[in-house]
């Protein structure tokens, strides 16, 4: 049997301390955190930088370095930084040295790598090693060439690497969310699909239990199945928060691809032990015939430039639509006659906030609200451009009257200068994976005594 | 006629990986389940989100009560299109729909 402790669903979420100090007490075999996704999108990955804040990072990870100490048991976070490149492998190695240093602590670290070089992604696309998964976007030698920063997701073979070594704390850059859970499990001889199942469940903390926001669970996995219990006060599993987390952020419930194989839940039985904890047998681990890892890349897509004008006037409200249209078909005109620009040049869009920002041309409901706010989202070649448009959009949003016959209105800016610099922005380019003759071809592993 | 989401428990949706998109009805009863199965068409939603109906993957999951759907992205997260980076503005269009 091996007890998996998982603080919370990323490092910078935070965690119940009380609960926590419970699972601390019942002896963990491995503390296992998650340290990003690409969930807040690809100027992560594109920057190599963290989401979270590095002082509220680095009070929750002194909190694990300690539990980690008291249950004398190896901490391990995968996709450290949110993204998993090396430049947020060694922030997040920094930080560990100074809460190391500041808490009269040392550790053998173990630290996995997972960023690729271009040569390594162009060759093996050029011998047929790099598959497109479904709805991929198109890829060649130069997008390749293109991106930022490209990484490959770990899974639970280079993560046994880590832990080989006899580590203390593992930070690995990019993993699967569920390879730093199901790695210590699969190396005991645990079920391969409850390892696998069980990681799933446990991969976003308490968010399969029915507190999602208390974090702390403790996962048992043995020969036939695992259990699964939330450790915060008033935190409950049962049956439905269990079997529904395989729903969440998946596209396929029953099915989940990760390096060497796939985990296919259609067989899994669920039981209420109490009113706590969730047994779950049945699951069931497939190996695959090639050992291949996921690609993710970004690129720089543009640079942006923003503005934001709020409208209050009830008239202008009820007829905001005609008025951005209007103000769209103007400022393209100006933008070609001042900068010599056509529409195919530069994007500019007008989102009406209080109407159809979030939903475009999908939304159904019509109804007028309060006030509207109007973001103009310029993206060019250069920032330099970007902001041009923005100049040239700014006049019609202060003051372009409805009809020609009335008093020039003007309209609230909530900030000076009006237009946002949004500088660089990045795309995701892959969609992929790429085959290895074996797991540690493309990632690095390095123990430092700190 | 009632909306979807007052039938239901609860409707989510959410980013699966930057490139699709998947939307979890929580049905909460057999009958609402019942009622959600038979009186929501995968072309209905097809409709609703403007995507061809075949890039709809649609799950009707009986043990949980919850009908699920996963699309492609129509603008891949993040891209200067796109409007919504976690994808969860997609639920309330869903919820807002009328049910027989």
């Amino acid at each position: 049997m091996t007890r998996i402790l998982i603080p919370s669903g990323a490092l910078g979420l935070g965690y119940d301390a009380d609960a926590l100090a419970r699972g601390v007490a019942a002896k963990p075999d491995l503390i296992a955190i998650d340290g990003g996704s690409t969930d807040s999108g690809p100027s992560y990955l594109g920057r190599g930088v963290s989401k979270y804040s590095r002082a509220g990072t680095k009070a929750e990870w002194k909190g694990l370095i300690v539990a980690r100490a008291e249950a004398g048991c190896p901490l391990v976070i995968g996709t450290a930084g949110t993204c998993g490149a090396d430049s947020t492998v060694e922030w997040l190695y920094e930080i560990t040295v100074e809460a190391l240093a500041e808490l009269g602590l040392s550790a053998k670290i173990a630290v996995v790598k997972s960023e690729q070089p271009k040569e390594r992604v162009g060759s093996a696309l050029t011998v047929g090693g790099v598959t497109p998964l479904p709805h991929a976007p198109e890829i060649s030698a130069d997008l390749i060439e293109s991106t930022t920063h490209i990484v490959a997701l770990a899974g639970a073979e280079q993560i046994a690497e880590a832990l080989r070594t006899g580590a203390d704390i593992v930070i690995a850059g990019r993993t699967t969310d569920t390879a730093i859970i199901a790695a210590l499990p699969l190396m005991r001889g645990d079920h391969a699909g409850a390892a696998w199942h069980a990681a799933k469940i446990g991969e976003c903390g308490a968010l399969c239990a029915t507190n999602p926001q208390s974090g702390v669970i403790q996962i048992d996995i043995d020969a036939e199945g695992f259990t699964v219990t939330p450790l915060a006060d008033g935190a409950h599993c049962t049956p439905h928060t269990v079997s529904a987390h395989m729903l969440y952020e998946n596209s396929d419930p029953f099915i989940l691809y990760e390096p060497g194989g796939h985990l296919d839940v259609t067989a899994a039985k669920y039981t209420a032990l109490d009113d706590t904890s969730v047994r779950v047998t049945g699951s069931v681990w497939v190996p695959s015939d090639r050992y291949t890892v996921k690609l993710e890349g970004a690129r720089v897509a543009g640079y942006q430039t923003l503005l934001l004008a709020t409208v209050r006037d009830r008239r202008y409200v009820e007829n905001i639509r005609a008025w951005v249209d209007d103000i769209a078909r103007r400022h393209a005109q100006r933008v070609a006659n001042r900068m010599g620009l056509g529409p195919e040049e530069y994007s500019c869009e007008l989102r009406i906030v209080g109407v159809e920002a979030t939903l475009g041309a999908l939304e159904t409901r019509c109804e007028a609200p309060a006030e509207a706010g109007v973001m103009g989202i310029i993206t060019a070649p250069t920032q330099e451009r970007a902001n041009e448009i923005g100049k040239l959009l700014n006049p019609f949003l202060l003051h372009h009257p409805l009809t020609r016959e009335e008093e020039q209105p003007t309209f609230a800016f909530p900030f000076s200068p009006a237009e946002i610099d949004r500088g660089a922005i990045y795309e995701f380019c892959l969609n992929h994976v790429m085959e290895l003759d074996n797991p540690m071809d493309a990632f690095s592993l390095e123990v430092r005594d700190a | 006629m009632p909306e979807l989401g007052s039938i239901v428990e609860k409707v989510r949706s959410k980013n699966a990986g930057p490139f699709w998109l998947t939307v979890d009805i929580f049905c909460g009863s057999p009958e609402a389940y019942a009622r959600i199965v038979n009186g929501l068409s995968t072309d209905r939603v097809a409709r609703l989100f403007k995507v061809e109906e075949a890039t709809l993957k649609r799950f009707d999951i009986a043990d949980l009560n919850v009908v699920k759907f996963s699309l492609p992205r129509p603008a891949i997260q993040g891209t200067a299109h796109d409007r919504d980076m976690h994808g969860a503005g997609w639920a309330p269009l869903l919820a807002e729909l009328e049910i027989n």
